[in-house]
Formats: structure tokens, C-alpha cells, sequence
């Protein structure tokens, strides 16, 4: 494959589009396909077929925002429909040319006008399962002009100059990371891609890998160009069975183009990926039990350093970068650092996806550039919270991070903002809560979480947890005490300093954040014995005034 | 096994072809697969109960799975639960005893935007209340 190829096939992926008057392309991602994506498909397919006009029916990667799916949008005209069903079909080819269909209309233009489009550039464009659609779009155009235009040091200096930094939570700046593995002595290094999304409320990896496989594929090889390594995994969750065919279909697509395999592109560059399986182990997505995972072990986490950097997998030097991190790589190359660096905030630069959902009006998918304010992005691109209730806090970085209350929204998001105000970037998950949420039960149900996801190693975490749940319980039980409340400070604090890994450093945080903005609500639970929210059933106290007035 | 050519890094991707083709881990398929990839038993046992993806018990003939990830759990998933719970009368990760309804929880299959999820042998519904989880039991019953 040359660029000369790579041009032609793009070319000819333009002309055979022209060939059609309309396109149609139809949203079949998890929450879309849920609702009958599928049948529309072949509905419209149908319906195109019978129609006069010549039409192409595709099928895409998630259009974002999944709560009014299912969604099909007709391009040129780049008109949306919602909540559209098989039965719309012959409307939608009916209308094409003419007035849009009335009733299907979705008007989100203040939706979209917020959001800056990197990672998702191609989502709702292409069908994830043809490499044509992705060449066509720019793809691999980046990953050639690497092997024959830059050297393996140029490339890091254009990520480093970009300040990307690691989408996976920590917020590592990517090119100071891919500089000490490519210093690594050793000859043989490894390249993997996180994609244990194990955050639960969160699901933009997902989409970026069932979406446009391709874009992560080309950002792993670039990075493989520039640490020098010829190996890449990709970890990605059994939970997403999709996810893991549509890699296996673009890995095999990239092979036999020769875009991966024994000397890409003319060049003495070997690259070749292949996909491992998660099984269901929150704890696997710290890079040290991820690790310990792909070489077939129990996903325990290693004390650091020694860092992947430089000794990971089977000992040699491994890079490893979340999903996102690598789905920015290939934009980067294609338009220069400078360009990355001009958008976000002062420390944080370029774009974030956000998985936005909870108690808000559009759920969905959003990419916003850094230092947003979370009004904005809440109130505007997410439509507020529904069915006339009032916003409480939202929460981000899932299991690891914080709940962020009502009068703190006017901060921009970047990953020191949301740092000080206790909770984490995180890989982007963003749940919001109304006043029907209880902030007592939602830090128990964390805790609850991350006892159960505690791989056992060390003490703090494992009998930690446990603990505070156990105090947590009882004050949503109603029969906590001020004492309880004191033990669960100390504990947590306990906990945070003394943990091996990730999980269990930053495990208390949601009952940091709640206890730090929402603390009446847990004297109300443990003073009063009432749940401000009613989430809290409180029985246990209720049957004891129950037998006191009995008695 | 002979796909990723009896390597011994294979064991997870092994034991998840073995759990696709029977549904869970049984004692005598752990041992076959240790012996042939020359891991220890100690070691295949301690991967298989490890991970929460493997099932050392066989499923119903029906699974319903319930979503309990933060976005399901805050649009009210614990309900399903316990509807689920009280109309089969086991409880979450048990079998029924004639062995037709499995009833799972899982951490999160994301698909978030349409919260609460349950999956009903495997395929995803949205925004599911308590009553379309118990009728979809009914139906599998009357079976």
C-alpha cells in the first residue's frame, strides 16, 4: 500500500457515492439497534429499492444523542429524524427532494453547536465495517505519511507539542509517556490499548470501537512506529461483543491491505495487533493488572514502579493508552500538534467525550472542548433534567470519582478543575442526578461497588471497603450514629493513603465529595432518620418506633 | 487452543471458548484445559473464579439479566431486581430450580443512554420497568 493507493481507493469510494442522489444513514449503535435499528435498515433498503431515486442505505457508529433514537439522518440535506420506526420507512424515501417529514423532525441544533468534533469525527459517517469508508474520510492517511515522512522522534515531538494527555482518567501527557518507552533499551516493546471500559455508567470506548475500529487501529501503529515496538494488543471487556467483532473484521480488513503485517507500506516496519478478552474485572483496567490479564494471569495490580514503561509485559517495555487517547493520535499527525494545542483549556487541550446520562433530557454522547463549563454542558447540549425536577449534582469518573453539587457548575472542565473539587476526569462517564437521588445511597452503592471489585491484594482496599459499607448501610438503615460518621472520615482517609492500586486510592472519593457538599444529607439520615430524597426505606427504624409504640 | 497456538497466555481466551460452547466451567473442562496449555490446576481455577464473567453452575434455559451499572441504578434497576427476585423467588446470580429462568446482574453492558437495561437471553431492552420484566418471566413459564 502507498499513498498513491491509498488516494485511489478514496477516490473511488467519491465516485461511487456520487453515483447516488441521497444518502441515508441509519444510527445502529447498542441504544439505537435496542429499539429496532435493524428492521429499519432493511425497511428503508426496501423502500429505496422500490423508489425511483437512486439512494444508499448505510449503516453507522453512534450519532450521540441516543435518547431520541433510533436516528436516521438523510445527507446532503444533513436532515435528522427521531424515534423512527419501520413504518416511516417509505415517508423518509418519499420526502427525499421534497419538504422533510414532519412528525420524525429533531431539532438539536443547540445540541450540536457546542460540541467540536475530533474523536467522533467520523461517527454517523461511515460504516464501521468498511475500511473503503474509513480510507475515504482521510483514514491511514496519517499512519503512511508517518513511515515515510517522519521519524519515530518527530512523531512523539508532534504529540508532545500537542499536550495530549491520557484520556483514560489520569490525565499522563501521552508524549512524555511514549518518550520513555521509545528510550527503553530493550528490543522488544509492546504497544496496548486499554479498552476495559469497566466504568459503569460510561460507554464512549464502546462507541469509538464498534463506531470506527479503524481510528484506534491507525493511532496503535503510529504509536508502534514511534516507541519501536512490532507487537500491539487490544484489551477490550467480553461485555461487548460487538465491540470485539468489528475489531476482528478491521484488523483482518487493515492485514490484507497490508496496513498491517511484515513491512507496511514499502517500509522495514512490522506492526501487527492482536485483541484479548476482559473478563468482567473493574480492577484490569489499572495498567499493571491489565498486565497481568493479557499474559493469562488473575488481574491483580503490581506495586509501581517498576512502570510499564519500562518493564510491562513479559518484562519488556509496554505502552499502554486508553481508546480515546489512541482515536486522537491520527487527527494530530493529519493536522499538527499546534492545531490540537489551540483548542481547551490552559493545561488540558483538545476535545473529551463525554458519556452523558442519569436524570437529563438528551442522554447520549458528547465531544466537547476542554474548559466547557459544566453548565453548558448540562443545561444546553444535555437539555437540562427532565419532568420538571431540580438538578442535585453530577457525577464523574465513575467508581473513582465525585459528585459535583448545583453551585460549582460554572467551572470549565479540565482534569485539575475537577481534581480540586474532588472528583476526576475519569475516562468520562457523566451521570446527573435530581432531587429524587439520594447522595447517601449513591456513595453507598459505589462503595458497594468497589467491594465487590476489590481484587483482594492489599488490606486497605479489601477489609476498607468492606467496612465502609458496612457503616454506610447503617446509615441508610437509619440506625447510624455521629460515631459512624467519624469512622467513615477516618476510614477513608485511611483507605486513600495506604491503598496498593488505583481502585483503592480513590475508592472513598464519592464519600469524600458527598460528605464534603452533601453532608446534611447524612445528618438528616443519622439525626433525624429520615431520607431527605425517600430513596432510604429506613425499616430498620421504623419497625423499632413500631414496637415501642406496641409496647 | 491450536489457534493461539497452545501458548499458556492463552488461558483466558481459552476458558471463554469453553464457557461460548457450554455455558459455564465445569470441573472436568478447567482440568482438560490446564493439562493442555501446562498451566497449573491452581492457576486455571484461580482465573475461573477470578473473573465475574465465568460461571462455575450452568445456566437456566432463560437468563434475564439486569444492568446495575450507576446510570441503571439511578433510574431505579434495583426495583427490577427485586421485582425479578420476588416473582422467581431466588435470589440475583441463582437459577431457578426446574432450571428455566436464570436471573443475573451485571456491572454495566453500555448502553447507558437507556437506562434501566436488562437483557433478556442477550438481547438489550431499554427503558424496561418492573411489569415488562415480570411479563417477560410469564411468558418463559408458560413455555
Amino acid at each position: 500500500m502507498t499513498i498513491e493507493e491509498l488516494e485511489q481507493i478514496a477516490k473511488n469510494v467519491k465516485q461511487e457515492n456520487e453515483k447516488y442522489d441521497y444518502e441515508i444513514n441509519v444510527c445502529m449503535d447498542l441504544a439505537c439497534a435496542s429499539q429496532g435499528a435493524d428492521k429499519l435498515k432493511d425497511a428503508l433498503v426496501k423502500a429505496a429499492e422500490a423508489g425511483a431515486k437512486k439512494v444508499l442505505v448505510r449503516r453507522t457508529g453512534c450519532m450521540g444523542p441516543c435518547s431520541h433514537g433510533p436516528l436516521v439522518r438523510v445527507d446532503p440535506e444533513e436532515r435528522l429524524y427521531r424515534r423512527v420506526n419501520a413504518s416511516h420507512a417509505e415517508a423518509i424515501v418519499k420526502s427525499l427532494g421534497g419538504a422533510p417529514v414532519p412528525d420524525l423532525q429533531c431539532n438539536l441544533d443547540e445540541h450540536f453547536d457546542k460540541q467540536v468534533r475530533v474523536v467522533l469525527e467520523n461517527a454517523g459517517y461511515i460504516d464501521p465495517e468498511r475500511i473503503d469508508d474509513y480510507i475515504a474520510r482521510d483514514g491511514y492517511k496519517a499512519l503512511l505519511t508517518v513511515l515515510t515522512e517522519m521519524t519515530p522522534s518527530g512523531v512523539i515531538h508532534r504529540i508532545t507539542e500537542s499536550g495530549l494527555r491520557g484520556r483514560g482518567g489520569g490525565g499522563y501527557p501521552t508524549g512524555l509517556k511514549w518518550g520513555t518507552v521509545a528510550k527503553a533499551a530493550d528490543g522488544v516493546k509492546y504497544v496496548v490499548c486499554n479498552g476495559d471500559e469497566g466504568d459503569p455508567g460510561a460507554f464512549m470506548d464502546r462507541s469509538v470501537m464498534e463506531g470506527d475500529p479503524h481510528r484506534v487501529i491507525e493511532g496503535m501503529a503510529i504509536a508502534a512506529y514511534a516507541v519501536g515496538a512490532n507487537k500491539g494488543f487490544i484489551y477490550v471487556r467480553a461485555e461487548y461483543p460487538v465491540a470485539v467483532s468489528r475489531l476482528t473484521t478491521a484488523l483482518r480488513e487493515a492485514r490484507r491491505h497490508g496496513l498491517l503485517g511484515n513491512n507496511i507500506c514499502n517500509t522495514p516496519f512490522n506492526f501487527d495487533v492482536e485483541i484479548r478478552l476482559g473478563a468482567g474485572a473493574f480492577v484490569c483496567g489499572e495498567e499493571t493488572a491489565l498486565i497481568a490479564s493479557i499474559e493469562g494471569r488473575r488481574g491483580t495490580p503490581k506495586p509501581r514502579p517498576p512502570y510499564p514503561a519500562s518493564s510491562g509485559l513479559w518484562g519488556k517495555p509496554t505502552l499502554i493508552n486508553n481508546v480515546e487517547t489512541y482515536a486522537n493520535i491520527a487527527p494530530i499527525v493529519r493536522n499538527g500538534g499546534k492545531w490540537f494545542f489551540n483548542m481547551g483549556s490552559e493545561r488540558s487541550k483538545g476535545t473529551k467525550v463525554f458519556a452523558l446520562t442519569g436524570k437529563i433530557a438528551n442522554t447520549g454522547l458528547v465531544e466537547v472542548p476542554m474548559g466547557i463549563k459544566l453548565r453548558e454542558i448540562i443545561e444546553e447540549i444535555g437539555g437540562g433534567v427532565p419532568d420538571g425536577h431540580t438538578f442535585k449534582a453530577v457525577q464523574t469518573g465513575g467508581p473513582s470519582g465525585g459528585c459535583i453539587p448545583a453551585d460549582m457548575l460554572d467551572v470549565g472542565v479540565s482534569y485539575d478543575a475537577l481534581l480540586k473539587m474532588g472528583s476526576i476526569m475519569g475516562s468520562g462517564g457523566m451521570i446527573v442526578m435530581d432531587d429524587t437521588s439520594c447522595m447517601v445511597n449513591v456513595a453507598r452503592f459505589f462503595i458497594e461497588f468497589c467491594m465487590t471489585e476489590s481484587c483482594g491484594k492489599c488490606i486497605p482496599c479489601r477489609a476498607g471497603t468492606a467496612q465502609m459499607f458496612t457503616l454506610l448501610t447503617r446509615i441508610c438503615d437509619g440506625v447510624g450514629t455521629m460515631d459512624d460518621l467519624a469512622l467513615l472520615e477516618d476510614l477513608c482517609s485511611t483507605v486513600k493513603e495506604t491503598s496498593l492500586c488505583g481502585l483503592g486510592q480513590t475508592a472513598p472519593n464519592p464519600v469524600l465529595s458527598t460528605l464534603k457538599y452533601f453532608r446534611n444529607e447524612y445528618i438528616e439520615h443519622i439525626v433525624h432518620k429520615r431520607c431527605p430524597a425517600g430513596v432510604c426505606a429506613m425499616e430498620a427504624i421504623k419497625s423499632e418506633i413500631h414496637s415501642e409504640v406496641v409496647a | 487452543m491450536r489457534k493461539n497456538g497452545f501458548a499458556r497466555h492463552a488461558l483466558i481466551e481459552t476458558l471463554h471458548t469453553v464457557q461460548s460452547s457450554f455455558g459455564y466451567l465445569d470441573d472436568d473442562s478447567i482440568r482438560f484445559v490446564a493439562l493442555s496449555l501446562h498451566v497449573p490446576l491452581s492457576q486455571a481455577y484461580g482465573v475461573a473464579t477470578f473473573y465475574h464473567y465465568f460461571t462455575l453452575k450452568p445456566p437456566g434455559k432463560h437468563t434475564v439479566t439486569v444492568c446495575a451499572g450507576t446510570a441503571c441504578y439511578i433510574k431505579g434497576a434495583d426495583k427490577l431486581i427485586a421485582a425479578a427476585e420476588k416473582r422467581l423467588c431466588i435470589k440475583q446470580g441463582q437459577t431457578t430450580p426446574d432450571g428455566n429462568v436464570s436471573l443475573m446482574v451485571a456491572r454495566c453492558v453500555g448502553a447507558c443512554s437507556r437506562a434501566p437495561v436488562a437483557l433478556c437471553d442477550g438481547e438489550v431492552v431499554g427503558e424496561v420497568t418492573p411489569k415488562q420484566i415480570l411479563e417477560q418471566l410469564e411468558r418463559w413459564t408458560a413455555e
